[in-house]
This record gives C-alpha cells, sequence and structure tokens, in this order.
C-alpha cells in the first residue's frame, strides 16, 4: 500500500490502464505535457507518448464526439472535460451518442470503451461555473454509467472498473477532495464494483446517502449524531447511474429512515429518484419522511458559498429531525 | 438551391489548405517610430492619453491585484498583461455605446471606458456593492452602463450571442455595432463557428476579435489549430478579415476602425485577428513555467506594448519621463487605497442568494430560505458571513 492523494490515484489508474492495453488513450484541453490543469495526466504523455496522451483543441462536444469515434473503433478513450460546468457542450455527444449508441444500432456498434472524468462541485470559492454537480442531467439518460468516488483508495477501484467497463461511463471527480483526501491505495490493479453501493458503517436508527465529496460531510454530521446517541448506517451511493436500489432498500427496511444528501439543487436532484423509489419499496417501513439535504433551487454562488452547501451541521440537523419526527 | 459559382473541371484539383495565408498589418515599432510608409490613425493627444492611461490602469490593476492574490487576499485573478494594445486599441477605435462582449482578460475595455477602480475592487472583492452581487470568480465584470456584459466563465458562449446582438442593433438603425473577444483557445468552440456563419448569412454588424495570444492554458497554438491561426477561417464564410499586430496599438485602432466601418455601413460582420502574446500565467492559479520556456518569455517583454506607445506619444511631446513617474505613483497609490476599502466592504446581503434567479422569488425557494435562515439563526458562530446579517437578527431566534 502507498499513501496518495486523490489526484495521485486517479493518475496511477490511468498509468496502469495505458501500461496494461495499448489502446487506451487519455485526452482532453492541457491534459499533454502539463499533465491537466489538476494534474491527473501527469507524466502520462511523457512515458506513453503524444499519440496515446493529447492536448485536444479547445472543444469538449469535439472531444466527445471525437471520443465516441474512437470507442466506436474499438479504442478505449478516457477523455478530460476540464470542469464538470464546462460538459454540456458536449451534451449532445453524451446523451444522444454516447447514450444511445447500442440501442439504436442493436448492438451493432456501441461505445462502451468510453470513460469521461470530470471534477465536479463546490467548496473552492468557484462560483457559478467552477462549482456545479451534474449528475442529475445524465442521471435521467439510459445507457450511461455514472460514478462518483469519494476518496483515493475508491477513485482509483472505480475509475479502473469504469475503463474496463462495457458501457460509456461517466467518471465524476470531487475537486475538493483531490489534494485534501489522502489514504491507503493498493499498488497494481484492482477494480471495485460499478452498481454496487458501499455500506460504510451499519446502524440501527437512520439511513444516511450520499457521494463522492458528501461522505466527508456525512462522516462529520454522523460523528455528531452518534454522540446524540443515534445509531447511523452510512451508505456511499458510488454508482449513480445504474443505482443500487437493493442495498439502500435492505438499509431503510432495517432502520426505517432516510437522510440523502447532494450538493446539486433539490429539484430535480438525484436524492428526488432515490426518495421516489424508497418511498415506493419501503412505504410500511419507514417511521419520518425520507429527508433531502441538498444545494438550493439556484444557481451556485461564490462569496455566501458556505451558507448554500448541504454542510455537516444541515446533515446533523435533518438526521436529528428524522428522528424526532 | 446551392450558391456556388465554382467553374467545373475535369481532372481532380485540390485546393492546399496551407495556401491561405494572411499578412499582419503594422505600424509602431518598438522604438516609438513608424515603419515606413506607414501612417498614424487620426489619434489626437487627448484620444492618446485617453488609451494610454487605460493601458497602464490596467497595467498596475494587474500586478497589484496578483501581488494581493499572492498575499492571499485574493482568491483568484487574470491578467491582460501584454495584450493590453490589441484589447485597448480596439475598445478604443469604437463608438463608446457600441456593446462589448468579452471573454474574461478584456479589463483593458472597461478601464478605457472609465470603469472606476472602486468598480473593478467591489467585484473582485464581492463585496455588498459588486453589482454581480458576490456570485462569480474575481474578474467577472460587467456593466450596464458601460456597454460591457457580464462575463460568463464558460468559453465562447459570447461569440454567437454577439451575433444575435449585433442582429438586434441593425433592426434597431442606430449605426451600433458589438464587439466580441475571444481567445484563439476559444475560437475552437463550435460556438465561435456558429456565430461566425451566422453573421454572414444575416449581414449582421459585428466584428469578432480574436486575441492570438499563443496559449490557450498549456496548450500552445500549434496545438489548437493546423492552419494559419484563426484569420483564414473567415475566407469559409465569406467574411472579411484583417490581421494585426496585437502589441501595435495603432494598428490595432485603424484595423478596428475600418472594420467598425463596415460593419456599421455596409452591415457586415469582420473578423480581426490579434497577434500578441500572453505575457502572465494563464491565471493565477497556472504556473506557466511547465510548458513554455522563459526565453519565449523574454522576447515578447521586449515587444512590450506599453513601452512602445510611450515612446510613441514622447515623440509627439505628449508624454515625459516625469508625467510617466507619477501615472504610475497615483495608480499605484489609489490601487491600494481602494482595495483596503473594497475590502472592509461587508459580503452581499444573505437574501443574495435567492434573488435575481428569476424576476420574483417563486414559493419553492422562499420556503428554502426560511429554512436556512431558521438554521443559521441556530448556528450563527458557524456562518460568520451572514450571521449579523438583518435577515437573520431582524426577527430574532426562529
Ligand atoms: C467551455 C469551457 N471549457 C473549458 C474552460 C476552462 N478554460 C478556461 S480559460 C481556458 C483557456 C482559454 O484560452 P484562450 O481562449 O486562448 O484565451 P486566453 O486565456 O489565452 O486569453 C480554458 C480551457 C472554460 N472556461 N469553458
Amino acid at each position: 500500500m502507498a499513501k496518495m492523494n486523490m489526484l495521485q490515484a486517479i493518475n496511477d489508474a490511468l498509468d496502469i490502464a495505458m501500461a496494461g492495453n495499448d489502446r487506451v488513450l487519455c485526452f482532453g484541453e492541457d491534459v499533454g505535457i502539463f499533465g491537466g490543469v489538476f494534474r491527473a495526466t501527469s507524466n502520462l504523455q511523457q512515458k506513453y507518448g503524444k499519440a496515446r496522451c493529447f492536448n485536444t483543441p479547445l472543444v469538449e462536444q469535439g472531444i466527445v464526439g471525437f471520443a465516441n469515434g474512437l470507442a466506436a473503433q474499438g479504442s478505449i478513450p478516457v477523455a478530460e472535460i476540464q470542469f464538470a460546468d464546462y460538459i454540456f457542450p458536449a451534451f449532445d455527444q453524451i446523451v444522444n451518442e454516447s447514450a444511445k449508441f447500442r440501442y439504436r444500432s442493436g448492438s451493432l456498434f456501441d461505445v462502451g470503451g468510453l470513460t469521461i472524468r470530470a471534477p465536479y462541485g463546490g467548496g473552492i470559492a468557484g462560483g457559478l461555473y467552477h462549482s456545479q454537480s451534474p449528475e442529475a442531467y445524465f442521471a435521467h439518460t439510459p445507457g450511461l454509467k455514472i460514478v462518483v468516488p469519494r476518496n483515493p483508495h475508491q477513485a482509483k477501484g472505480l475509475l479502473l472498473a469504469s475503463i474496463h467497463d462495457p458501457n460509456p461511463t461517466l467518471f465524476f471527480e470531487p475537486k475538493r477532495l483531490y489534494r485534501a483526501s489522502v489514504g491507503e491505495v493498493p499498488e497494481g490493479e484492482y477494480q471495485l464494483p460499478l452498481g454496487e453501493a458501499e455500506v460504510l458503517k451499519e446502524g440501527k436508527d437512520v439511513t444516511v446517502l450520499g457521494w463522492g465529496a458528501q461522505m466527508e460531510v456525512i462522516e462529520k454530521a454522523v460523528e455528531k449524531a452518534e454522540k446524540d446517541g443515534i445509531s447511523c448506517e452510512v451508505i456511499d451511493l458510488r454508482t449513480i447511474l445504474p443505482w443500487d436500489v437493493e442495498t439502500v432498500a435492505d438499509s431503510v427496511f432495517k432502520t426505517g429512515r432516510l437522510v440523502v444528501t447532494h450538493e446539486a439543487p433539490l429539484t430535480g436532484g438525484f436524492a428526488s429518484e432515490i426518495a421516489a423509489t424508497i418511498q415506493e419499496r419501503c412505504f410500511l417501513y419507514l417511521e419520518s419522511p425520507i429527508a433531502r439535504v441538498t444545494g438550493m433551487d439556484t444557481p451556485f454562488p461564490l462569496v455566501l458559498e458556505k451558507e448554500y452547501l448541504p454542510n455537516d451541521l444541515k446533515v446533523y440537523e435533518a438526521i436529528r429531525e428524522s428522528i424526532e419526527f | 438551391m446551392t450558391t456556388t459559382k465554382s467553374k467545373v473541371v475535369y481532372s481532380p484539383s485540390f485546393t492546399d489548405g496551407a495556401e491561405f495565408h494572411i499578412p499582419t498589418f503594422k505600424l509602431l515599432k518598438q522604438d516609438g517610430s513608424l515603419y515606413k510608409g506607414a501612417k498614424a490613425p487620426d489619434i489626437d493627444k487627448d484620444k492618446a492619453l485617453r488609451i494610454y492611461r487605460a493601458m497602464v490602469m490596467t497595467r498596475v490593476l494587474d500586478e497589484r491585484m496578483l501581488a494581493a492574490q499572492r498575499q492571499g487576499r485574493l482568491s483568484f485573478y487574470m491578467q491582460c498583461t501584454g495584450e493590453e494594445a490589441a484589447v485597448i486599441g480596439s475598445t478604443a477605435a469604437l463608438d463608446d455605446t457600441d456593446m462589448i462582449m468579452a471573454q474574461y482578460r478584456e479589463q483593458g475595455s472597461l478601464a478605457y471606458r472609465g470603469y472606476t477602480i472602486d468598480e473593478f475592487m467591489n467585484q473582485l472583492f464581492g463585496n455588498e456593492l459588486d453589482y454581480g452581487k458576490g456570485r462569480q470568480m474575481p474578474v467577472h465584470y460587467g456593466s450596464s452602463n458601460l456597454h460591457y456584459m457580464t462575463i460568463s466563465s464558460p468559453l465562447a458562449t459570447q461569440i454567437p450571442q454577439a451575433t444575435g446582438y449585433a442582429y438586434g442593433q441593425k433592426l434597431a438603425g442606430k449605426g451600433e455595432c458589438t464587439i466580441t473577444y475571444f481567445g484563439e483557445g476559444a475560437a475552437s468552440e463550435g460556438d465561435f463557428h456558429a456565430a461566425l456563419n451566422m453573421a454572414a448569412v444575416h449581414r449582421v454588424p459585428v466584428i469578432f476579435f480574436c486575441r492570438n495570444n499563443g496559449y490557450a492554458i498549456s496548450t500552445p497554438a500549434v496545438e489548437q489549430f493546423a492552419a494559419d491561426g484563426v484569420a483564414p477561417r473567415a475566407y469559409g464564410y465569406k467574411m472579411d478579415v484583417i490581421r494585426v499586430d496585437g502589441n501595435d496599438v495603432l494598428a490595432v485602432y485603424e484595423a478596428t476602425r475600418l472594420a467598425r466601418k463596415m460593419a456599421v455601413e455596409e452591415n457586415r460582420p469582420v473578423l480581426v485577428e490579434a497577434m500578441t502574446y500572453r505575457l502572465a500565467a494563464h491565471s493565477s492559479s497556472d504556473d506557466p513555467s511547465g510548458y513554455r520556456s522563459k526565453d519565449e518569455e523574454t522576447a515578447w517583454r521586449e515587444k512590450d506594448p506599453l513601452l512602445r506607445m510611450q515612446r510613441w506619444m514622447e515623440k509627439h511631446k505628449w508624454w515625459t519621463e516625469d508625467d510617466e513617474k507619477k501615472i504610475q505613483e497615483d495608480l499605484r497609490r489609489e490601487v491600494l487605497e481602494t482595495m483596503k476599502r473594497a475590502q472592509k466592504r461587508p459580503p452581499p446581503p444573505l437574501e443574495s442568494l435567492i434573488t435575481d434567479v428569476y424576476d420574483q422569488v417563486p414559493p419553492m425557494l422562499n420556503a428554502q430560505f426560511e429554512k436556512l435562515k431558521a438554521h443559521i439563526r441556530k448556528y450563527p458562530d458557524d456562518y460568520p458571513k451572514s450571521a449579523n446579517d438583518p435577515a437573520i437578527t431582524a426577527k430574532g431566534g426562529a
């Protein structure tokens, strides 16, 4: 095991994937010699050459369209979108093309090799356009997988799984944790399963569910709640699409309560989908309404970012309200 | 129906994309004299001083604010350094009521139009006086008074908007036009191509102004496009184009003046490509030493657009060393004093979280706001920025 931050873990995963298969390619804005603005692709061009790791012109729809073509040809592109906020110019290529290649051709063609990486989320003083969490837009699109890691160990294992998965995968990286989250990461190749949530902590009074950077927030909130004698079950969803209904439902059968949290706005956020499904599955077991702790129904602010964000205090309050309902 | 008027040939005849080269228009040498045969544009002393003052103000602001960022006073900053002549020379060639749709590195346009140092600082520090209410990162300025559209971070989105804005100006018939600035990197976006095509088809009075400063963050222009810069693309859209030395304020001014004339008098778009260099890092978060050489930077420093203009003005006896000393000292002092003031001002009110999303705050957003207020009242120590806000203190504990 080695100690790594999340960027190093991602870099390690890319390195292993490129070393293991010369059809794996990494590209995007500034990913070449510079190693990307966050340095996730450091040294890959030096190691694997300009043909397999390169700067693209500044055009996201081009990057993803190009990646779709490459993947259809049988290559394994790992495209970087510099910030998740800038994935929208590529929205058409992702939701109409990547997601539907297999379906529309009856499996004559697919872009299963495709992985798109993008840093998402707030808490970095990024304001409107460097803070968004766009997973819910894509979760409405059948045919995609959406994965969000919470720490370096998860990032490496889930990214390798995404690269090897025979479906187009969006991999949203919590940029607030890029350097802040440090932990033990196994050397060499390993994969963590896509589509499976992870129960991080067992408990009996309430299930607290999130993904990505919110897991750190949940951890702090749960610490507070446990001091009050509340026993929390903590689940990291890890894969947003297709999501692990069974694990979440099983937990709620046991605890009877659910708190879901994400940074994206409330309305139409992925917590809405989870709440609806779990309500359907666990209706007779629920002791209190399913609570959502999210960003507000506004764009992401800058100066009042702290007020806006669903932090540990807000999650803690929701846990208490759920218990005291 | 196709409108192609090309003649027919009976043996294959390819046209080489590399054939499209566009000359560079220059007037002013680095020593402040004109090239042989060059004619200076009609810029009088007042105008020259206005241009030069904006150039120096932009440079001083950039130096001071980068330093402020380094001291941790400011979260982020982006410099215009090296590109002052391209930005300010072009803005100076417009009417002050022409619309500017900028990318983000064009603070020089605002400086030229009279945006005050106070206004710059309020935005940079996102205080209660920031027109954008502390929602956007530093350098996302905007001013309706000065006809400068508020900056949006997603690249190139302003370019087709400029085409639309200018089409509206054409219909309004007041002889106004729009200029839109963008980098050679942003010119790769689909929005750029859509914008030029629509402008050419609909004969729109818009000036597309590309600041070709050699780099898009770390990506050098040679990895951005294979062609001879951005300018040759105009051919494909049937648009007039001029390439100009972007460090030559006189040439930029003259090229833009003529472009404006064509735009408003003949209702057609024009592309201007200003060849310049981003002397600074991309932003305060970037370190260019990882992707370009000091020698390259030094070579460009010798083409400093400010020095070139200063020398030209000295030759006219419009400017002296003393003037230079004084303007530098005055601006430095003003920037520092204003910065201190702006930094002390309170943040925007808590309510700014929910206003301007729609024309009126919808009920569900009001409900979310009430919940937030109750939460902050309960934990005032955890929200120092807004705990003293009237929205929180007015009604007392909830
Ligand atoms: C759609 C979009 N993609 C990516 C980014 C991130 N980004 C910000 S500035 C920049 C480089 C822009 O280069 P250029 O247009 O040449 O302008 P310059 O910075 O050189 O003035 C990039 C990639 C963005 N803001 N918007």
